[in-house]
């Protein structure tokens, strides 16, 4: 039996990529890391910062999200978010761009603690990334 | 009858704007294969995004302490009224379209004893709408200096009904957009997003989901988001719309500039005979009397 299921990960402008030979895909779900195989239960949630692995036949593939959802549902994982980078491609400077903007966010005073902790990791996420 | 000399620089002119038509006409089209190609790839992300809503509304066992977003407010007094139009004009009934329809609804609401507020989004809308209900305009944006819709601009608009909502200035919000259907079919539509209807509410929840954090909480983060899809899929369908309906205006534009010149030319050529003939009677005329 195979121990493939599919993917797919949407922003807003477009579907960013879908692969069907995917054997294992890690999430930075909210409340820790979550590997997800086949035949997972039905799950719904959601993506602080940080890095996606899909791991298939063709090998291994790294993404920065920055926030999203997931969906499993019968072997079909949907990742819905609206900014998403494959670390294949991504220049340099991008990333560090991020962090930037992410630092500048981090420093304002009027945030409440949720977006704080969101800011924190997105921060810590680039920092190992650069 | 007007002279030659006239004719001659109506015909001239005439033809200079079917040439400007023409162009436009052919930029639109460009465009339009662009904005309709990124209008059907973003109907996966707010497809995917409803679907999601909809089962976590289905999983949810306490109705009432749901998410105001999806809920509701209890009351139905004020109404928000996003019209989202274009920031150029020359594109036919387009913009006229989604402003009618938002008449219509606002001068139901006045009917019904409600209250409303009218956010414009693009500028050829406010210009319309100012005229009438300018007191009720309450913020008019603009996204002229962004070439495409893109999401960051949706985001904007999407965070800004958030904030209205939750400051308790709103009851009802819904978008005024045109849906694109073909080139020259747009269908202005309303849709409501706060609170959430979901009317097609298929029960397929036989499949119970898990929920991390909770159903609650993921709610609660998710129909913040959904607001902004929402938004940007209307400014998708919208910009679709514009190059279709300009397209289809410039088409009508330049016909009507061949017309016209065809029509200009036989009577120039007509006068100009008239012109000779005249002439020529004079000349002969002249010889007999001799």
């Amino acid at each position: 039996m195979s121990e493939e299921f599919k993917v797919e990960i949407v922003n807003p402008e477009k579907s960013f990529l879908s692969k069907e030979d995917v054997t294992e895909v890690v999430v930075p779900a909210f409340e820790g890391e979550m590997g997800i195989l086949k035949d997972h239960i039905s799950i719904i949630s959601f993506l602080k910062p940080g890095i996606i692995t899909i791991h298939s036949k063709s090998g291994e593939e790294k993404f920065y999200v920055e926030d999203g959802i997931v969906e499993f549902k019968n072997n079909n994982l949907s990742i819905l978010t609206s900014s998403i980078f494959n670390l294949n491609e991504v220049e340099k400077n991008k990333l560090q761009n991020l962090l930037k903007l992410a630092e500048e966010e981090a420093s304002k005073s009027e945030v409440n603690d949720q977006t704080k902790y969101l800011v924190d990791q997105k921060i810590e996420v680039l920092r190992s990334l650069n | 009858m007007a002279s030659l000399d006239d004719l001659k620089k109506r015909i001239a002119s005439v033809k200079s704007t079917q040439k400007i038509t023409k162009a436009m006409k052919m930029v639109a089209a460009a465009k339009l294969r662009k904005a309709q190609e990124s209008a059907e790839k973003g109907r996966p992300y707010s497809e995917k995004m409803n679907n999601i809503i909809l089962n976590l509304s289905n999983g949810i066992s306490d109705k009432e302490n749901t998410s105001k977003l999806l809920s509701g407010t209890g009351n139905d007094k004020v109404h928000l009224c996003v019209v989202m139009t274009s920031d150029r004009g020359l594109c036919g009934g387009f913009n006229s379209n989604i402003i009618k329809k938002a008449k219509s609804y606002f001068s139901k609401i006045s009917a019904e004893g409600k209250e409303f507020k009218i956010i414009t989004v693009g500028s050829k809308g406010n210009n319309q709408l100012k005229r009438v209900y300018g007191e009720k305009i309450i913020e008019n944006i603009s996204f002229k200096e962004s070439k495409n819709a893109n999401y960051f601009d949706a985001d904007k608009v999407g965070k800004m009904v958030i904030e209205k909502f939750e400051a308790g200035e709103f009851d009802v919000c819904t978008i005024f957009y045109n849906q694109f259907k073909n080139v020259i079919t747009q269908i202005p539509q309303a849709q409501q997003i706060v609170p959430l209807n979901n009317e097609e509410d298929e029960n397929n929840s036989d499949e119970s989901y898990e929920f991390e954090p909770d159903e609650d909480e993921i709610l609660s983060n998710l129909l913040p988001k959904n607001i902004s899809t929402q938004i940007f899929k209307a400014m998708l369908e919208n910009s679709a719309s514009e190059q279709g309906s300009r397209m289809s205006a410039m088409d009508n534009a330049t016909r009507n500039a061949g017309e016209m010149v065809d029509k200009l030319t036989i009577e120039y050529n007509r006068s100009r005979q008239a012109a000779i003939t005249k002439e020529l009677i004079e000349i002969i005329s002249g010889a007999e009397s001799l």
